[in-house]
């Protein structure tokens, strides 16, 4: 499809500047309605007239949206903090690395620094397809362009596809989800706490929608207990450039280690499925084992089965395989690749590994 | 107007249109549009409004009363609307950098950025980099003595970038700014030679610029020459 490079088709533009009005403007407005947070998301959609909202309600003036308050119980993130804010915070520095770790290699600084973490987990798949405005499944239609003989689907899923093959693009979320993150969405029901992975919907339930936001909610707030915090971590993340590119998978682990062997771990991988991926299976399995290759081996073994390759992406099952292996045992005292000094040379790809 | 709806909704509605309600309803109806209709809940069953509205941004230190359509840019207000076309649009989809340009001193993409959410912040743009005596920037001095740039339709994102990154790290090693300015692409594949520059740059911001520099904005480069130089001081 061309590039477009006039200006965006016209819509309305509400900026309200309370969560409250907010939310009022969306239940309000309904399926009209489109939420804009940083907007890295939204403005592809718009300028390529694939989605045409009549109006756009701009989180970006609500101030109690923004900042990162350590609470009792761990740290409450505001869902339009910005990604490089949580990046650099002290505390997820000292205490959840894995989430910082997991949004300093999102996308590139520019990015970052306008991009907000309720986005990042909010936002929608990245298969071209459906972004190219095609008629597919996701979008309404019925067919899947990517899930053909000949459709480009190297980047696309290995797990939990139904008629959709595209898959969840966030960084962030497995870090989430590792930490055991809770996401408040206020309904007109009130508020709602969900665990970080019950936030995705997959295709088999909803195929239209990629999280349980029906039209009027709004993210608010994800909270991180302070269960995990100073466990060890491991986040990794492969793509084809170290910039901008999302990824073509990515894992993350926390782990508590107790006498070599590991006695609690939360495991998530993304990029595989169309929601991100708890593997609770593999959790089971190392449970009380030593965290080392051989337990590393078995779970990488054990995470990929069942995975049902496309096309084009057959080389994620050994990639999954590997990462999940280095996220078991690969752990002691090792700091995932470079993400946050910056060093971008020490990356080693895992499918060599 | 819809919003005689909501004069409807008051305790007392009149029954009759008097001419004085009439123009009391016209004011109030106009207040709350000019007040209420950008932080405000819109009445229900609102036409919408997407038109242009008169704003003030903060551009380069200075206060620019500007009209602007809802969805547009801030690169499409600086460049069009504006005049400072310094700022480039390249692939206008958050892929390139070429639009770089501070927001309260951090780099974000102009392309990406809707003009109405910038309102009361401090845009800078490469235009606002020399100071008012025409004395350039550091890090312009430094893409000059360094030939950073091929055809530099990506420098003045570069310039941004870099500029914005060295308020957060003014002592960078050659990596950690490579990381730093990596959200721009050179389609010249110039990278080296752009490092170079900004690594120059961060020298001039750290210790001055040598002296005997400071006037080739004007005079062009010392390397070419006596004649070329005293050309290009007359504008020739």
């Amino acid at each position: 499809m061309a590039i477009i490079r006039d200006v965006m088709p016209a819509f309305d533009l509400l900026q309200p500047s309370s969560a409250a009005d907010a939310q009022k403007l969306l239940q309000e407005h309904g399926s009209d309605a489109w939420i804009m947070a940083g907007g890295l998301d939204s403005f592809d959609w718009l300028k390529d007239r694939i989605k045409k909202p009549k109006v756009l309600v701009d989180l970006s003036g609500i101030d109690e949206l923004k900042g990162i308050r350590v609470t009792g119980d761990g740290v409450e993130i505001g869902a339009m903090t910005t990604l490089t804010e949580v990046a650099e915070h002290p505390e997820i520095r000292k205490n959840y690395s894995v989430l910082s770790q997991a949004v300093s290699v999102v996308a590139s600084p520019q990015i970052r620094n306008q991009g907000t973490l309720g986005g990042n987990v909010s936002q929608d798949v990245r298969c071209w397809y459906y972004r190219g405005g095609w008629p597919c499944y996701r979008a309404g239609g019925n067919i899947c362009y990517a899930d053909t003989p000949v459709g480009r689907n190297r980047e696309h899923a290995i797990f939990g596809a139904d008629r959709c093959v595209a898959v969840h693009p966030s960084d962030s979320v497995p870090a989430l989800i590792a930490l055991d993150a809770k996401f408040v969405v206020q309904t007109s029901k009130g508020e709602k706490t969900v665990d970080a992975e019950n936030y995705y919907i997959g295709p088999d339930l909803d195929i239209t929608r990629i999280n349980m936001l029906q039209p009027g909610d709004l993210l608010t707030a994800i909270r991180i207990p302070s269960t995990w915090a100073g466990a060890t971590f491991y986040f990794e993340k492969v793509r084809d450039r170290n910039v901008w590119d999302f990824p073509l998978m990515n894992v993350a682990s926390a782990i508590v280690l107790s006498g070599g062997a590991i006695s609690r771990i939360r495991l998530a991988v993304n990029a595989v499925s169309p929601r991100p991926m708890r593997l609770k299976n593999v959790e089971d399995a190392v449970v009380g084992k030593p965290a080392d290759a051989s337990t590393g081996e078995m779970a990488g073994k054990l995470a990929v089965q069942g995975a049902v390759p496309l096309q084009f992406n057959a080389y994620k099952i050994p990639l999954m395989r590997n990462l999940v292996k280095r996220a078991v045992c690969g752990v002691a005292g090792q700091q995932a690749y470079g993400a946050l000094t910056g060093d971008l040379d020490t990356q080693e790809v895992a499918w060599n590994s | 107007m819809s919003d005689r709806n909501d004069l409807k909704s008051g305790e007392n509605p009149p029954k009759t249109i008097t001419r004085r309600n009439f123009i009391l309803g016209v004011i109030a109806g106009g207040a709350a549009v000019g007040a209420a209709s950008y932080r405000f809940l819109a009445p229900r069953g609102r036409t919408y409004s997407t038109g242009e509205r008169l704003i003030t941004v903060n551009v380069n230190g200075k206060p620019r009363r500007v009209d602007v359509m809802k969805q547009e840019t801030l690169a499409w207000t600086l460049r069009y609307k504006l005049g400072l076309t310094g700022t480039k649009l390249g692939c206008d989809r958050a892929e390139c950098g070429a639009c770089t340009v501070l927001i309260d001193n951090v780099p974000h993409y102009g392309c990406s950025v809707l003009t109405h959410t910038v309102r009361g912040r401090n845009v800078t743009t490469i235009e606002g980099l020399a100071s008012a005596d025409g004395r350039l920037h550091p890090v312009q001095q430094a893409v000059i003595d360094e030939q950073g740039f091929q055809c530099a339709f990506c420098m003045s994102g570069f310039l941004m970038a870099t500029v914005g990154f060295l308020k957060t790290n003014p002592n960078p090693t050659r990596k950690e700014l490579a990381h730093g300015i990596s959200g721009n692409l050179c389609r010249c594949q110039d990278y080296n030679k752009i490092l170079d520059a900004m690594m120059r740059g961060a020298e001039y911001m750290r210790d001055g610029i040598p002296a005997g520099k400071t006037l080739t904005a004007i005079a062009g480069n010392p390397a070419a020459g006596d004649d070329a130089t005293a050309a290009l001081a007359r504008g020739a």
